[in-house]
């Protein structure tokens, strides 16, 4: 894993967590690694590790089951589109506003290449 | 685990190192023990380690004090220091003579560690390289599982792989009644992997907080000018303007960078005073 620099570590873990969920690398319902075991992994501090884990029970993304492990929750997918969603808007919808009023870019322009990136990315397929 | 009372120390009568040192830390964490050449990092170790010993003071380390070097402390701590000493035999006549001085040494979590340090079981001690004696004494140092582990510039003389080979290793052996304290000037080799700082410049601790308490108070930014009313507590120019350590308001969590940490601690002690009280 590819660590930034902007973010705090166990919210970049958490990202990293909330990716394998949406993956299906790590499905809902299922144990996900312990603790100790993404600590080594990611060559971190296991106390960060589970502030981590800790954040995501709070976010109802995983939970504990004492004495077994953690588990991604069964609305986990859910539940990670949200809190998201929420970050994109407070974090990374701003600068993204910072950079088309610097470079002077109109809200039409950018309206007209999103549907374009829209319909390449994902309608591409559904034209036949 | 290891508090330090009113640690006064010199090597000479007259030239006094420390005075009136106060530090207390805890186990279940790794600190990392940050400070210039010079600061005395090494000498407040070696206090730690009953090395040396304090002129006035008092150093409790896992409920022993060090200088009466008492066998059921030196069962308690493992100490790896900088310039390492390895003695002309085979590993397993090390294990045979060094083992059973720590009750709960565990030689095939010794051996383990080898393997994933890729180091060669055969081989004479002396026969090796510098990092590979170094890899054998910090796997030896984790495999003691003493309470208290100290670690003198650890990642000197390691390559790059085995550096990340460290840092799982460490992390997979901290336990929550063991305290590690890593003194480092390589601190990247470190990132991640500590959750504690202690900081010590000319002679005084000026930081001794977990990360979660740095994030909580510090932000860690790039500003394309820097201003009065920002609250900037460091600032270094950078490609994209400056790099800050500024006072965190907002309640956001950046990362620590603790290259950037250290220089704001030392430059701006009053403004870090005020913040950490």
């Amino acid at each position: 894993m590819d660590f930034q620099d902007k973010k705090a570590i166990y919210l970049q873990i958490a990202d990293y967590v909330c990716e394998k969920i949406l993956l299906g690398q790590w499905p809902p319902g299922e144990r996900i690694p312990s603790v100790r075991d993404l600590g080594v992994e990611l060559e971190v501090n296991p106390n960060t590790v589970m502030r981590t884990y800790d954040f995501l029970q709070q976010k109802d993304i995983i939970y504990n089951k004492r004495g077994i492990g953690f588990f991604a929750a069964d609305a986990a997918t859910d539940r990670i589109k949200s809190y998201r969603k929420e970050q994109f808007l407070e974090t990374e919808l701003p600068q993204f506003f910072r950079t088309i009023y610097l470079l002077d870019l109109s809200l039409e322009e950018i309206e007209k290449r999103y549907k374009a990136f829209v319909e390449i990315e994902f309608n591409a397929n559904k034209v036949e | 685990m290891i508090e330090l009372t009113n640690l006064t120390f010199g090597y000479t009568p007259k030239k006094t190192m420390f005075r009136n040192l106060n530090l207390s830390i805890q186990p279940g964490s790794i600190y990392g023990l940050l400070g210039k050449n010079g600061a005395g990092k090494s000498s407040l170790l070696r206090l730690m380690g009953g090395m040396l010993f304090p002129t006035a003071g008092a150093v409790q380390v896992a409920g022993f004090t060090p200088r009466k070097r008492e066998p059921a402390f030196f069962q308690e701590l493992y100490f790896i220091p900088e310039e390492i000493y390895l003695p002309s035999v085979s590993l397993n006549r090390y294990i045979d003579t060094m083992g059973p001085f720590y009750p709960k040494f565990n030689e095939s979590q010794f051996r383990k560690y080898l393997s994933e340090f890729d180091v060669p079981p055969d081989q004479k001690l002396t026969a090796m390289s510098y990092g590979q004696k170094k890899k054998i004494i910090i796997s030896f140092g984790l495999a003691t599982n003493t309470r208290v582990l100290i670690m003198d510039e650890p990642t000197n003389g390691l390559d790059i792989p085995s550096k990340s080979q460290f840092r799982k290793i460490v992390s997979s052996s901290l336990t929550s009644d063991r305290l590690m304290l890593i003194s480092t000037h390589q601190v990247r080799d470190l990132d991640n992997l500590i959750d504690g700082i202690v900081i010590i410049d000319e002679n005084e601790i000026l930081m001794n907080h977990s990360l979660t308490d740095i994030e909580e108070r510090l932000m860690f930014s790039t500003l394309s000018a820097v201003t009065e009313t920002d609250r900037v507590l460091y600032a270094e120019p950078s490609l994209r303007g400056y790099s800050v350590v500024m006072e965190n308001v907002g309640q956001e969590d950046t990362k620590v960078d603790l290259e950037r940490l250290f220089n704001a601690v030392v430059t701006n002690r009053s403004g870090i005073k005020t913040l950490f009280r």
